[in-house]
């Protein structure tokens, strides 16, 4: 069974997501912004990550930033997850590590063909 | 909705455009159809079962037709038969039509594009080794909407999410508002023209290959040979025909054959067959 970490400050997302991956055989774990991200991969490396840009303490991109740099952090297949839907974003996120993007808002079968585009499913 | 509107309304559809209409799907037509009485200002579904039944209004039946033709269409759909064509069908064309070097593929019911630029996209990557290479994409649909819509190149932020993967969004697409355009030079790669799957092809010219994907499903049986039948003349001897994932011609066509380890792909059956297809499939 894969594991997500599924990264979003609102805990309504994190619920809806949950629900999805679980239905796709995830383990999910569950992040409120990017420090408690951070810490629970250093704790376990999760095979993917569901990423929000917008939260408080350490948004999702310096969070991605960070992680891209731990030892074993290249591992993860991260895939943002947020209303930031420009093409400036899209790029600045590709650019930092990651490697699929979702504008929100998503359905569970945008997130059953983006998992399985890079591999996951 | 009664049983003779269903009836009557299933009968029109299966005339113009072989659309199999099952009482299961009864609960499509009130919904599909109320949009298009609300276009013509009926009173409701009944009026507008009159006025079918009347027969007098063609455009009116035109888009009747339209509405219940499924339209649901999404970039790199099953993703599989992509990577088929990447990797074993362009692969076999670049060899075989060196000559001429020219490929034409028909994208038989290509709804509002995805599946066509799909395959441009997948052209546009592989440009390096078809430079000097002529690359026809032939778009058809019975649907003028749809047609419209596809020669556009407009999508949603729902459609480009779909199958679409983000280095393709990123490097072919632009933002324009809450839409994502196509680029200009993928655009100019798929040419689109309406087409009714039930007419005469034979203008459509040699294609070597065609995608003809969820059609089938919706028609019956004679139609459904008929269809393949005309597909088979328009076919070189190595040419790729493409089902969706549901269809199959066994039982309907001895024209076509699998391509043994390659689900949804078929060639021409026979000696002068496709060569990948010869074998027991």
């Amino acid at each position: 069974m894969k594991s997500c970490l599924v990264v979003d400050d609102s805990k309504v997302v994190r619920m809806v997501a949950r629900k999805i991956l679980e239905g796709l055989d995830f383990q999910i774990e569950e992040a409120e912004d990017g420090q408690k991200a951070l810490e629970a991969c250093q704790k376990s490396m999760p095979d993917a990550v569901l990423l929000d840009w917008n939260m408080p303490v350490k948004n999702g991109i310096e969070f991605l930033k960070d992680l891209r740099v731990m030892a074993g952090g290249d591992k993860p297949i991260v895939v943002f997850c947020t209303t930031e839907n420009d093409m400036a974003h899209i790029q600045e996120a590709i650019g930092a590590g990651a490697n699929e993007y979702i504008m929100k808002p998503f359905d569970s079968e945008i997130i059953q063909s983006k998992f399985s585009q890079v591999g996951l499913i | 909705m009664n049983v003779n509107d269903f009836e009557m309304i299933a009968r029109l559809l299966k005339e113009r455009s072989g659309l199999l209409l099952g009482q299961d799907k009864a609960y499509l037509l009130e919904s599909r159809l109320n949009p298009v009485a609300r276009q013509y200002n009926f009173k409701g579904f009944d009026e507008l079962a009159r006025a079918i039944r009347l027969g007098k209004d063609e455009k009116l039946l035109e888009d009747v037709t339209e509405a219940m033709t499924t339209n649901e269409s999404f970039f790199f759909r099953d993703s599989k038969p992509f990577d088929q064509f990447r990797d074993l069908v362009l692969p076999h064309l670049l060899e075989h039509r060196g000559s001429r070097k020219s490929i034409k593929v028909w994208c038989a019911a290509c709804s509002s594009g995805q599946e066509p630029y799909s395959l441009a996209m997948i052209l546009k990557e592989n440009e390096a080794r078809l430079a000097g290479w002529k690359l026809e994409i032939l778009a058809t649909d019975i649907s003028r909407e749809m047609l419209v819509k596809g020669k556009e190149g407009r999508y949603s932020q729902f459609e480009v999410q779909r199958g679409l993967p983000i280095h393709l969004m990123v490097k072919y697409f632009k933002q324009d508002g809450d839409r994502w355009q196509i680029d200009d030079a993928i655009r100019r790669m798929v040419t689109f023209k309406p087409f009714n799957l039930l007419d005469d092809p034979s203008a459509i010219g040699q294609c070597d290959v065609v995608f003809c994907r969820n059609v089938l499903i919706y028609l019956d049986q004679t139609t459904k040979a008929k269809v393949l039948a005309r597909i088979a003349e328009l076919m070189p001897p190595d040419g790729f025909l493409y089902l969706g994932g549901a269809e199959t011609v066994l039982g309907i066509s001895d024209d076509f054959r699998l391509i043994p380890g390659h689900r949804g792909v078929y060639g021409l059956a026979g000696d002068v067959g496709h060569p990948m297809a010869t074998a027991v499939g």
